[in-house]
């Protein structure tokens, strides 16, 4: 699994440009994935590839069509030293998984990497660099397998339940 | 215990304390869907095995990015949209109104106090209202069809005081520029921006609703104005409601503290291609321009297309520049048209469209080749997001792109 490095502030229209956006199949958006910013990236990415950003990964548009272009790409995990808000609950919600890491910046491109979830931490060179852990309530979401998944087998939601700070 | 505004908009729709970090469902009084993001939003309520939504009354529906149907895919999708909505029962307003933020706020969907979702990371707009407004995605849109409510983190707020009155032809868009700036792009990240102070107490429901458009472009949340006798005003002929106190408590607890004085503010322009790459626009003055577009849910509205016109008074556009005006609604277009702005517009040699997105998504039409420049009212100047890769965009307020499309360059209109 090779990592494509990316800078601060990747935004949502250099990952799926706006024209591009009455596509919803994400294989179909993956032929378009960081179309014009980074093109060699469609051209050789592999299955399970995995995006390593600086701050504020996936700022801008709500269009959901970003995370899902990822996804149709192959890759399945993004690690990034900060993601913008919408980004990271789409990626959630869309079954590929936000990684937060704060020393991210030390991790290059095309460096072999390997993601252990369960212990929190990403070994990279002979290295491990430790990863913050998915929010609680994101997190029953993950292991549904996605927010439909998730949704699936209820018929309402009990409102104004939840965990205090 | 002391709150702030969007603490007591959560507490009253849980109807116990909530606290800035709480993770709750909390119900939502309206959301948003339209052309690009609906469609989306839609299978997902079928996939999650959703036949009916929750109440077609607190759902509003609009195409504004890709109208009139730019693509055959576009007007599959409207027609998709279209079916749904008659099948549930929703209202909706097809291409007829307007761009989605500006329809909503004018039609009444937004009022202080509630807490809005729309599939569009502008919905925080609405804040400009007293609202607690923010963009979701499609899956989670999916989701609130379904249940009418969708889990949310209360964000922290920082506290934006801005006083003092603007220069002349400087005004709201130069603060949020500014205010962006120092925050960065990322600064406001999963918070909440409030706007207090004389200057946002003074400024109009078309100025606050610029100012709290660009609350994302901070990665805030959602911005908000605490409702006042300007936003009750506003409301009254829209919805029927009486007016309440709603505000933070003098000791409630911010994340951060910002304070302006706007007396001695210049135009501000952001430069490719991030929001927060601000400077006045003498640093940049004398800019070579191919296209001005005045228009988007940042600055679509009568008072914009006023101030633009104003500063263009009797002159004529540039010829080297491509001038695109766009009215955010059907009754801003009216209004503009009335009060004789469109004929100045188009006498000078601007291209007048319907209200839609336009050029700021790069969806549908306005797109740049690579090297060309572009100066646009719009909320973001991203790489590419206005056509190639290879162009600019540059963000200013409307009376700066009126200044510099006259001069066919970035011109400081206090100069015009």
């Amino acid at each position: 699994m090779r990592v494509w490095k990316f800078g601060d502030d990747i935004d949502t229209d250099a990952i799926i440009p706006g024209r591009f956006l009455t596509i919803y199949d994400e294989k179909e958006l993956a032929e378009h994935v960081f179309e014009g910013t980074r093109d060699e990236l469609r051209a050789t990415v592999a299955e399970g590839d995995i995006l390593v950003a600086g701050n504020n990964f996936g700022c801008g548009s709500s269009r959901e069509h970003a995370p899902l272009a990822l996804r149709g790409a192959g890759i399945r995990v993004v690690i990034a030293k900060s993601f913008a808000r919408i980004f990271y609950r789409n990626a959630v919600n869309t079954g590929l998984l936000p990684l937060v890491c704060p020393e991210a910046e030390a991790i290059e491109d095309g460096s072999a990497i390997a993601v252990n979830t369960a212990e929190g931490y990403i070994e990279v060179d002979g290295r491990r660099l430790a990863i913050e852990p998915v929010p609680p309530f994101l997190q029953r979401i993950v292991d549904a397998g996605g927010l439909v998944e998730y949704a699936k087998g209820m018929d309402e939601v009990e409102t104004c339940t939840g965990s205090q700070a | 215990m002391a709150a702030t505004i969007v603490e007591k908009i959560f507490s009253s729709h849980c109807g116990r304390e909530i606290r800035a970090g709480d993770v709750v469902m909390a119900p939502v009084d309206a959301a948003m869907i339209h052309d690009i993001t609906g469609p989306l939003a839609i299978r997902v309520l079928r996939d999650m095995g959703g036949e009916r939504v929750f109440d077609p009354r607190k759902i509003v529906m609009l195409f504004d990015h890709q109208i009139p149907a730019d693509s055959i895919p576009a007007a599959e999708n409207h027609v998709f949209m279209r079916e749904f909505a008659r099948e549930q029962g929703i209202h909706n307003y097809d291409m007829r109104e307007g761009v989605c933020h500006q329809v909503v706020m004018e039609k009444g969907h937004a009022a202080p106090g509630e807490i809005v979702v729309g599939t569009d990371s502008h919905t925080c707009t609405y804040g400009a209202g007293g609202a607690f407004a923010t963009g979701i995605g499609s899956t989670d849109m999916g989701f609130v069809l379904k249940f009418g409510a969708l889990y949310f983190r209360v964000p922290e707020s920082i506290l934006v005081e801005a006083n003092g009155r603007f220069d002349r032809r400087v005004g709201a868009k130069d603060l949020i520029l500014n205010i962006a700036g120092d925050i960065g792009a990322d600064g406001a990240t999963y918070q909440a921006l409030e706007f207090v102070g004389d200057t946002f107490r003074t400024m109009d429901m078309a100025g606050r609703m610029t100012c709290a458009n660009m609350a994302i472009e901070m990665g805030a949340k959602a911005g908000i104005v605490p409702p006042d006798e300007t936003t009750w005003e506003y409301i009254a002929p829209r919805r029927a409601m009486q007016p309440f106190a709603l505000a933070s408590d003098p000791d409630a607890v911010y994340a951060e503290y910002r304070q302006y004085d706007v007396a001695d503010l210049a135009p501000q322009i952001a430069v490719p291609h991030n929001v927060d790459n601000v400077v006045d626009v003498g640093e940049v003055a004398g800019t070579k321009v191919d296209q001005v577009f005045i228009g988007s849910c940042t600055n679509g509205r009568f008072e914009d297309l006023a101030e633009a016109a104003e500063v263009l008074g009797k002159e004529q556009f540039a010829e080297s520049v491509r001038v695109i005006v766009i009215p955010a609604s059907r009754d801003e277009y009216l209004k503009s048209l009335k009060a004789g702005l469109i004929e100045r517009f188009v006498e000078a040699g601007a291209l007048f469209e319907a209200p839609c997105c336009g050029p700021c998504m790069g969806g549908a039409f306005g797109l740049l080749a690579p090297g060309e420049v572009s100066l646009s009212t719009s909320n973001r100047n991203f790489k590419g997001r206005q056509g190639s890769t290879a162009a600019s965009v540059y963000l200013c307020s409307p009376a700066t792109a009126a200044a510099s499309a006259i001069y066919g360059e970035i011109t400081d209109p206090r100069e015009v």
